[in-house]
């Protein structure tokens, strides 16, 4: 969230969105609902006991991962936070392997050991899905090392939230990225709040979070992150230095989410008045204006946006069928995923005890 | 056989490894254009350049995570901490990222990287830089583990840790990097030592002290003792490697034995000899005519002044005195 967001140009007319066929556009909103369906399903499951743990939602802040994600190639890699079921879907994971790890089935993308928290898929370039405030910024930091060290063109698009900016990991980070010239972009989506803690009452500050790269000498961008144009123009241009001149980039993406830091949040209503959130979803909502938009610019219809949105539903419906029929992890499984060679029975793998149960 | 110092041994095997995969990259603080602050990565630097050999700044967290990310991508960092000590800064890195991200990944990640450095006591350098968390990292599932005692085993559990494909931390010692030993020639071939696999470094019959790390080297000192003033005559058993953990010849020892002093320079509580304590009664509990005894460093924060800290450490004059309390 930023005060007083500044959105006077129209971005559009960038050259990455001008490219854009109708077809595209239409991606974008499909990408969206279908995070969006996807989360309503998993919370109306949640909150009927199916699943254990935190629930994270992504919900007011698609634009970010649908937009940004969206500017992928072959050699570009993304790794996140906890509220990770937006990257997720956007990097292609399907929703049946994602919600069945909700639900801690085997069938899950990390066969139930993850969690909502832990959602992997290396042969698309997603590395997670990570529980620990900023503990994978310097993961982030070596998806593009490794990058630049196979002399690939190619980036690492590293979220993270506000809340994380404070830790010791992020700055190292930053330090590292920007003396080593790393193509890793840093993307803050700044939805205001660090859990219950407003970025006032958090972070010190001088006009905005990103403003800090400066210190390490590195370029950074605000951007409004209820436009999906702004949200790609602004990071493809921090994606194609990174590609082109290996520097890395901290982009500050404003946005909001809906419901508290996670479902388990007791205060979430506490801290933010209703009018915030209404207004937010009111005026703000990212689906809402792309969707608007989309209708201005005479892509698509009312009712065959309906339709999508239907369509994401239906899917996100099934997906919670199909974990829910699903079977549950053995309990001989919780030694499996331990040690690459146990698992592959190499001779190490055979040398020596590696678990001690009895 | 040839002998070298333990740090060349190290050393020897990092460059082979550096030529035998261009994957392979030495990072740390000082290890490239300063030679490395024990001189481990001596002239690596100017045989092998930037690319291979990369300081990094003092910012632990960073680059241990940098190294761990990387590895999911496919580069084999080999990363050296100056002291382990220094691993409190990066334990989210250490026990989260590196230890659970092919559990929680479901297999889907590998993180092939290797720790290095010394952790050790007995050099005056007071509380925060004397930790021997062997057993505090052998405690995560999903980490390896290993101290090498020797010039041999320290060339060879290095070589096999680069070439393992899971997170292996190698505790080395300060006071090792200028003991001589015999190494293998390389013209002789590879010289590998398995992960898991212990060594028994003086054969005896009367009592076991099992040990790793220096505690090894000291051992023997105090068996040579005990044989000469006592006639008692002790097995060594060098562990090599915490985890995966040789449990067997564990068992063969005090089987054979059937008295044992474990001698561990890492704190009594909790620490590996802990461990060792508990599987030796689980498994061999008929077999032990006396209690299991245990040698560990003096329960305290490792003190500075050196007039006392030897006698804070596993020593000859420590073992001793346990084995006489056996016989």
């Amino acid at each position: 969230m930023i005060e007083n967001t500044p959105t006077t140009l129209d971005f559009s007319e960038s050259k990455i969105n001008q490219d854009l066929t109708p077809a595209d556009k239409i991606q974008f909103f499909r990408d969206m609902a279908r995070i969006r369906r996807f989360e309503q399903t998993a919370l109306k499951f949640y909150n009927k006991g199916m699943m254990g743990g935190f629930l994270h939602l992504y919900i007011g802040q698609e634009s970010i991962a649908a937009g940004t994600l969206g500017l992928c190639k072959e050699n570009d890699h993304a790794i996140t936070a906890y509220r990770c079921h937006g990257h997720a879907l956007s990097m292609g994971m399907d929703m049946n392997s994602c919600m069945a790890e909700l639900y801690g089935k085997a069938t899950g993308a990390a066969k139930g050991k993850g969690g909502s928290m832990h959602l992997f898929d290396p042969s698309k370039n997603f590395w997670g899905g990570h529980g620990i405030v900023a503990g994978q910024t310097p993961l982030g930091l070596g998806l593009a090392y490794g990058v630049k060290y196979q002399e690939l063109e190619g980036c690492c698009l590293c979220y993270l939230g506000d809340g994380a900016i404070n830790q010791g990991a992020f700055h190292e980070s930053l330090n590292i990225a920007a003396l080593f010239e790393l193509p890793v972009i840093y993307i803050i989506e700044n939805n205001g709040y660090s859990m219950g803690t407003s970025q006032n009452r958090s972070s010190a500050y001088k006009n905005c979070l990103a403003q800090r790269a400066e210190a390490y000498d590195m370029d950074w961008d605000l951007v409004n992150g209820e436009d999906l144009y702004e949200v790609r123009a602004k990071t493809h241009i921090a994606m194609e230095r990174a590609r082109k001149e290996s520097k890395p980039t901290v982009l500050e993406i404003a946005t909001y989410r809906y419901y508290g830091h996670s479902v388990a949040d007791a205060n979430a209503k506490k801290y933010r008045t209703p009018e915030e959130i209404e207004e937010y979803k009111t005026y703000h909502d990212p689906i809402r204006l792309w969707r608007r938009r989309l209708i201005e610019e005479a892509v698509f219809t009312d009712a065959e946006a309906d339709a999508i949105d239907k369509e994401a539903k239906a899917e996100a419906d099934q997906s919670a069928v199909f974990a829910e029929q699903s079977p549950p992890p053995t309990v001989e499984s919780i030694f499996e995923d331990v040690y690459w060679e146990v698992d592959n029975n190499t001779e190490s793998g055979n040398t020596g005890r590696h678990f001690f149960n009895d | 056989m040839r002998e070298l110092l333990y740090r060349h041994a190290i050393r020897e095997a990092l460059d082979e490894e550096l030529a035998r995969d261009d994957k392979v990259v030495v990072m740390g603080e000082e290890v490239a254009q300063y030679n490395g602050a024990y001189k481990v990565t001596e002239g690596l630097w100017d045989k092998w350049g930037s690319k291979r050999i990369v300081d990094t700044p003092i910012s632990e967290a960073g680059f241990i995570g940098m190294g761990i990310g990387a590895s999911m991508l496919g580069v084999r960092p080999v990363m050296e901490l100056m002291f382990w000590s220094f691993h409190s800064v990066a334990f989210d890195q250490l026990v989260n990222n590196a230890a659970c991200v092919r559990y929680m990944s479901g297999g889907l990640c590998n993180v092939p990287i290797v720790m290095r450095g010394p952790a050790n006591g007995g050099t005056a350098v007071g509380a925060t830089h004397s930790h021997c968390p062997e057993g505090l990292f052998a405690a995560f599932p999903g980490l390896k583990v290993c101290a090498p005692a020797t010039p041999a085993d320290a060339k060879g559990l290095m070589k096999t840790a680069i070439r393992d494909n899971d997170p292996v931390y190698i505790m080395e010692n300060t006071l090792l990097y200028g003991t001589k030993g015999p190494v293998p020639d390389p013209a002789d071939g590879d010289h590998l030592v398995p992960l898991g696999k212990a060594d028994i470094k003086r054969e005896g019959t009367d009592v076991s002290l099992i040990a790793h790390g220096r505690s090894v080297i000291r051992s023997l000192e105090a068996a040579e003792t005990l044989q000469a003033e006592h006639g008692i005559n002790c097995e060594v058993l060098d562990l090599r490697s915490i985890r995966p953990l040789d449990q067997q010849a564990i068992l063969d020892t005090v089987m054979k034995t059937n008295r044992v002093v474990l001698v561990d320079e890492s704190k009594p509580f909790s620490g590996v000899s802990a461990t060792i304590a508990t599987l030796i009664q689980e498994h061999a509990f008929d077999y032990l005519d006396a209690p299991v005894k245990r040698v560990c460093a003096l329960d305290a924060p490792a003190i500075y002044s050196p007039y006392v800290e030897d006698e804070q450490l596993p020593n000859p004059r420590r073992i001793i005195e346990q084995v006489l309390t056996l016989a």
